[in-house]
C-alpha cells in the first residue's frame, strides 16, 4: 500500500480545503491578519510622533551656533537638552532617555564664516528603533534646512553653498524601517499560517477522533500527509502573494525582484514551516500542547532568531550560531533581497539551498512519525 | 451457519506510563450470524481490543487474525474489508451530511452508479434523507450516530467494528440503531459491539465481557446470567422506608448484591443461601418475596465477587439533617432560551428534603439546562430557581455554600494531589484549621482514598476520580446536593458503592438532585422528572411512571420502556 490514489488524494484535499473556509480562525489567519500585520508594521512609523527628546552638545560659543541651538528648541516636533560633556550625553543614549543627539564642533562658527569650507554637524541617533531614528533624521535635518534659508535671508545673500550634515546611525547601519520590517513581517505570517495552523488542524483530528475513523480506512500514509501538506502551502502561498501586494501596492514599499525567485524561496519556506507544524502535531496528537510547542519552536524564533527584529550581526556568537537551524532565518534575508535588490541568484542561491534542506528536514520527520497505526 | 472472520490468542498489550496492561492475555474470536457485544466498565480494554482488530495498534503478545490476515503486515485486506466506527462516531463536524458520505466513498473506491446505490440505499436506511446538507455537527446524537454507521458502510465491509456506538445517544435512538445493526448481521456481516452498558451487552448474541484488561466471560448473555437462577429476587410489598431496608438486607450473610428497583428491593444471594423471612430485616408482614429473571449486570458483579455491604461510613460522618418535610427545591416556571431556541420551557416541580430527585431525558432535551439552572450555574431568562428558601438570582453566594455539586465531566485539578484537592475544596467552602485536616483525613478514610493521597489527581483510574469528586462535593456537609450524571463510565461495583453512599446521605436529611443516563440508576430515585423538548412531560415515582405506560399487551414494563414509550408518545 505504497501508491497514492488519486481520488482518495483528491477527496482528502478537497474535504480539508472546505475546513479551511468554513473556520472562521483560519480565514482569520490566513487572510485578514496578514493584512492587519501589514498595515500594523507598515503605518508603525506614523505612531511615535510626540515630541522627540534630543540631546545637544554645542562646542561653539559663536553667534550662529546659539541661533541654530535655538531654532532646534522652538520646533515643534524636538525636545532639547543641553549637555556639557559628551560622555553624559553618550550615556543618556544609550539608557534611552534621549533618542539621538546633536554636536556643534568648537570651529562651527569659524567654518561657517568661511566660504570655502563647509561647516559640519554631527547627528547621532538611536539605530535601535529605526522608525523613530529615520523621525530624528528628518526632523533636524528639516530644523537645519531651515534655519539655514533664515540665516542666508539675514545675511541678504543667497546661499551659496551646501553646509553638509553628517547623519550617522548607530547601531543599526540601515534603518530603511518599513523595506525591511514588511519582509519580516511576511515571514512572521508565513510561519503563523505553515507551523501553527497546521499544527492545529492535525492535533485536531487525533482529538476528535476523526483521524482514528480515517486510519481505519483504506487511506495511505503518503495520502495523509500530501492531503495536509497541499492544501496549506496553497493557502500560504495566496497569502504570501497577498501579503506581497498589499506592500507593494499599498505601502509603497518597493519590489524589485521577480515572481519566479519569490515562489522558489517562498515554496521552500512554506515546506519547511509546513513540516515543522505537522511534525509538532503528529506528535503531540493535542490541539494546545501542538499550539503551545508550534508558538516556540516555530513562532518565536521567526520573530526574535530570524534578523526580523533584532539584527543578527548584533547576536552573541552562541545565538548568532543558533540562527542557522532557523529556516526563517534564510527566508527572511531572502525577502529582503527581493524586495530591495532584485532577484539575484547568487545572493539567494545559498539562502534557497537552506530552506530546500530544512523542507527535506522537517517533512522527512513528519513522514517518520506519521504511522499507518495508532501508536 | 457462522463464520469465525476474527480469532485473537492470549493478546496482551501494554502502554507506556500506566501500570497495568490494558489488555492481558485475552484469548476469544468474532463470528457471522450474531452480534459479539464486548462489554465493560471504563478502562478495560475494550477499544484497546476493537483497535488490535482493526489493525490500529499492534498487540504486545499474543496472535490476531482478521479476515484470514495478520491485521498489522497485511493492511491492506484487512482496511477494505472492515468498517470501523470510532467513539464519538468519528465524523467531520464541519462537513456536511453528504459531504462526510463523499468523503468516505471516495476513500473507500465506491463510485459512479455504486455510489448512487449504496448512498439511495443507506440514506434510506438511515432515514438521514432530509438531512443531506446539515453540517454533522448540528445533528443529534442519534443521527449523528447513524451518518457514523453509515460511513463505516460504505464499500461493504465484511466486518463491523463498533467502539461504544451507544454513548451519548438516547435509548430510542439507541433501540432504532441495534435493529439496523441487527438488519446487518442477516445480511452476513460480522458485527462487534463495545459498550460500557452492561444492558446493552444483555441484547447481544455472544458477548466477550472484559474487566481490568483480563477477560471476565466468554459466551452468551444466557450462559453469564445462568448462575444467577434462583439467586435473583424481589422483595415486594415493603410497608417501611426501602433505604434503610436495602442497607439491612445488604448487610446479611446470605445477600451478595442488591438494588432498590421502582418501591421494590432487588436483591441477589449468594450461591445456595435461601431466600430469610422478611419480617428478620424489618420489612413487615405483607412482604413477600418474588423470584425474577437475572439480569447481566448482576452477573458481572456477581463473578466479580459481590456488591458493596450497603453501609455508608461517608453517611455517619456527616451532621444529621432533621426530617422536617419542607420543600427545598423549586422551581416555578422554570425557563432559559439561548436566542430563538428555548432549552427549557416553563419547567415546574419541587422536591422535599430527604428526597432522591432525577432528572431524565434524552440527549438534548434540556435536562442538563434546567440542572444547571437550579445550582446556580445559568441564569434563568424567567421563572424562578429556589434551593433551600434562597432565590438563585439574587443570592445564589449564599445559596451555595448550602449545596454541594459534582459535575458530568470531571472538574478535579488533575495535575496537583488527591490531597491537594480536598485541601482546596474544603477551603473554598470556607473549612479551615483543625477542622479541614480532619475532614480530609476523613474523606481518605472513606472513600478509600488512602493510599493515593500524594498522587496525582489524574493518575487515579476513573472510579477513583469520580469517589474523589463525590468527596470534594460533600467535605462541606451540605443540605442538598446536585449530582450530573455521576456515574457514567463507571464500573458496576463502584456505580453500586456510589448509590450506598447517596442513599446513606439521604437517610441523614440530604436532598440530592441527580440526572442519569442509567435506567437502572433512575430506579433509585423517589421521584423522577422527564424532560424532553425543554418539557417536563412526565413527573412522579419510578413506579407511577411505568403504570402511565402499562398495557396489556405490556403489563410489566420496564424503566426503559417507560421512557421510551412517554418520550416517543409526546411526538405522535
Amino acid at each position: 500500500m505504497k501508491s497514492i490514489s488519486l481520488r482518495r488524494l483528491k477527496a482528502l484535499c478537497w474535504k480539508e480545503t472546505l475546513q479551511i473556509f468554513r473556520d472562521p480562525s483560519s480565514n482569520l489567519i490566513a487572510f485578514v491578519l496578514p493584512v492587519i500585520m501589514l498595515l500594523i508594521f507598515g503605518y508603525g512609523i506614523n505612531l511615535d510622533s510626540s515630541r522627540l527628546r534630543i540631546g545637544v552638545l554645542n562646542e561653539d560659543s559663536g553667534k550662529d551656533a546659539h541661533a541654530f541651538v535655538s531654532a532646534m528648541r522652538h520646533s515643534a516636533w524636538l525636545d532639547v537638552r543641553s549637555f556639557q560633556s559628551r560622555e553624559l550625553m553618550e550615556k543618556s543614549l544609550v539608557d534611552s532617555q534621549i533618542r539621538g543627539f546633536v554636536i556643534i564642533p568648537q570651529d562651527f562658527t569659524k567654518r561657517l564664516e568661511n566660504a570655502s569650507d563647509t561647516a559640519p554637524v554631527q547627528l547621532v541617533a538611536d539605530g535601535s528603533e529605526p522608525n523613530i531614528a529615520q523621525f530624528v533624521n528628518s526632523t533636524v535635518s528639516g530644523v537645519w534646512q531651515s534655519w539655514q534659508l533664515e540665516r542666508a535671508d539675514d545675511h541678504g545673500t543667497k546661499l551659496q553653498r551646501d553646509i553638509v550634515l553628517e547623519p550617522r546611525y548607530w547601531f543599526n547601519p540601515s534603518a530603511e524601517s518599513r523595506n525591511f520590517l514588511i519582509p519580516g513581517s511576511i515571514t512572521v505570517i508565513m510561519t503563523v499560517i505553515g507551523a501553527l495552523l497546521t499544527s492545529l488542524v492535525v492535533a485536531r483530528e487525533w482529538e476528535r477522533g476523526t483521524m482514528e475513523a480515517l486510519l481505519a480506512s483504506p487511506v495511505t500514509r503518503a495520502e495523509l500527509l500530501l492531503s495536509k501538506v497541499i492544501p496549506y502551502y496553497v493557502l500560504g502561498m495566496v497569502s504570501l502573494l497577498l501579503c506581497v501586494g498589499v506592500a507593494h501596492w499599498g505601502l509603497r514599499v518597493p519590489f524589485r525582484g521577480g515572481i519566479l525567485a519569490l515562489s522558489m524561496v517562498g515554496s521552500f519556506f512554506l515546506f519547511s514551516v509546513l513540516g515543522i507544524g505537522l511534525a509538532i502535531s503528529t506528535a503531540t496528537r493535542n490541539q494546545f500542547n501542538a499550539a503551545q510547542a508550534a508558538l516556540n519552536a516555530a513562532f518565536l524564533p521567526a520573530m526574535m532568531l530570524s534578523g526580523f527584529i533584532y539584527e543578527i550581526s548584533s547576536m552573541p556568537p552562541f545565538l548568532r550560531g543558533v540562527t542557522h537551524l532557523i529556516p526563517a532565518r534564510y527566508f527572511v534575508s531572502s525577502m529582503q533581497t527581493i524586495f530591495q535588490a532584485g532577484s539575484l541568484w547568487s545572493v539567494l542561491l545559498p539562502d534557497i539551498l537552506m530552506l530546500m534542506a530544512s523542507s527535506a528536514l522537517f517533512i522527512g520527520l513528519t513522514a517518520k512519525l506519521t504511522r499507518r497505526r495508532m501508536e | 451457519m457462522s463464520d469465525i472472520v476474527v480469532s485473537f490468542r492470549n493478546v496482551g498489550k501494554s502502554f507506556e506510563g500506566m501500570k497495568n496492561p490494558a489488555l492481558d492475555g485475552v484469548t476469544g474470536e468474532i463470528r457471522t450470524g450474531v452480534i459479539t457485544g464486548l462489554a465493560g466498565p471504563d478502562g478495560a480494554g475494550k477499544t484497546t481490543l476493537l483497535r488490535i482488530i482493526a489493525g490500529l495498534l499492534a498487540a504486545d503478545a499474543g496472535e490476531v487474525e482478521t479476515l484470514g490476515v495478520d491485521p498489522v503486515k497485511d493492511v491492506a485486506t484487512v482496511r477494505s474489508d472492515i468498517g470501523y466506527m470510532p467513539q464519538k462516531f468519528g465524523l467531520y463536524e464541519d462537513l456536511t451530511v453528504i459531504e462526510n458520505l463523499n468523503l468516505h466513498a471516495d476513500l473507500r473506491n465506491v463510485v459512479g452508479a455504486e455510489r448512487d446505490e449504496t448512498f439511495e440505499r443507506l440514506l434510506q436506511f438511515t432515514d438521514l434523507k432530509r438531512f443531506t446538507t446539515r453540517f454533522a455537527g448540528k445533528l443529534s446524537g442519534g443521527m449523528k450516530q447513524k451518518l457514523g454507521l453509515a460511513c463505516a458502510l460504505l464499500g461493504k465491509p465484511k466486518l463491523l467494528l463498533l467502539d461504544e456506538p451507544g454513548v451519548g445517544v438516547d435509548p430510542i435512538s439507541r433501540k432504532e440503531l441495534w435493529k439496523m445493526v441487527e438488519d446487518l448481521v442477516n445480511q452476513g456481516i460480522a458485527v462487534v459491539w463495545s459498550t460500557a452498558y452492561l444492558d446493552e451487552a444483555e441484547m447481544c448474541g455472544t458477548t466477550l465481557v472484559l474487566n481490568e484488561g483480563k477477560l471476565l466471560f466468554d459466551g452468551t448473555p444466557a450462559a453469564m446470567t445462568a448462575p444467577l437462577k434462583g439467586r435473583s429476587f424481589h422483595l415486594k410489598n415493603l410497608n417501611t422506608r426501602k433505604r434503610p431496608l436495602l442497607a439491612k438486607a445488604l448487610a446479611r450473610d446470605e445477600v451478595s448484591d442488591g438494588t432498590i428497583q421502582g418501591h421494590n428491593l432487588r436483591l441477589i444471594l449468594t450461591d445456595h443461601a435461601q431466600p430469610f423471612p422478611p419480617e428478620e430485616i424489618g420489612a413487615g408482614e405483607s412482604a413477600r418475596w418474588v423470584e425474577v429473571a437475572p439480569r447481566f449486570e448482576d452477573a458481572f458483579i456477581d463473578r466479580l465477587g459481590g456488591g458493596p455491604d450497603g453501609q455508608s461510613i461517608l453517611a455517619r460522618h456527616l451532621r444529621e439533617i432533621p426530617h422536617d418535610g419542607n420543600t427545598v427545591i423549586q422551581a416555578v416556571d422554570l425557563t432559559k432560551k439561548f436566542g430563538d431556541f428555548t432549552a427549557t420551557d416553563h419547567v415546574t416541580f419541587d422536591v422535599h428534603r430527604g428526597e432522591i430527585y432525577g432528572l431524565l431525558g434524552p440527549n438534548g432535551a434540556g435536562k442538563s439546562t434546567t440542572f444547571k439552572m437550579m445550582c446556580g450555574l445559568l441564569v434563568p431568562t424567567s421563572g424562578q430557581a429556589v434551593v433551600v428558601g434562597l432565590d438563585l438570582r439574587k443570592s445564589a453566594g449564599k445559596a451555595r455554600q448550602r449545596l454541594g455539586y459534582m459535575a458530568q465531566k470531571f472538574s478535579l485539578y488533575a495535575g496537583i494531589t488527591v490531597r491537594q484537592n480536598l485541601e482546596f475544596f474544603s477551603g473554598i467552602y470556607g473549612l479551615h484549621g483543625k477542622s479541614q485536616m480532619q475532614k480530609c483525613s476523613e474523606m481518605e478514610e472513606i472513600f478509600h482514598l488512602g493510599p493515593f493521597r500524594n498522587a496525582r489527581t489524574d493518575s487515579l483510574s476513573l472510579g477513583y476520580k469520580q469517589r474523589l469528586a463525590l468527596a470534594c462535593s460533600v467535605m462541606h456537609e451540605p443540605d442538598i446536593l446536585f449530582l450530573d450524571e455521576p456515574t457514567s463510565g463507571v464500573d458496576p461495583v463502584t456505580r453500586r458503592e456510589f448509590w450506598t453512599h447517596i442513599n446513606g446521605l439521604v437517610e441523614r436529611g440530604v436532598t440530592v438532585m441527580v440526572t442519569t443516563h442509567f435506567m437502572d440508576e433512575a430506579e433509585y430515585c423517589d421521584r423522577i422528572g422527564l424532560i424532553y423538548r425543554g418539557q417536563l412531560i412526565a413527573n412522579g415515582t419510578p413506579d407511577e411512571l411505568k403504570e402511565m405506560v402499562a398495557t396489556d399487551e405490556m403489563p410489566d414494563p420496564t424503566m426503559e420502556d417507560a421512557f421510551i414509550e412517554l418520550v416517543t408518545g409526546k411526538d405522535r
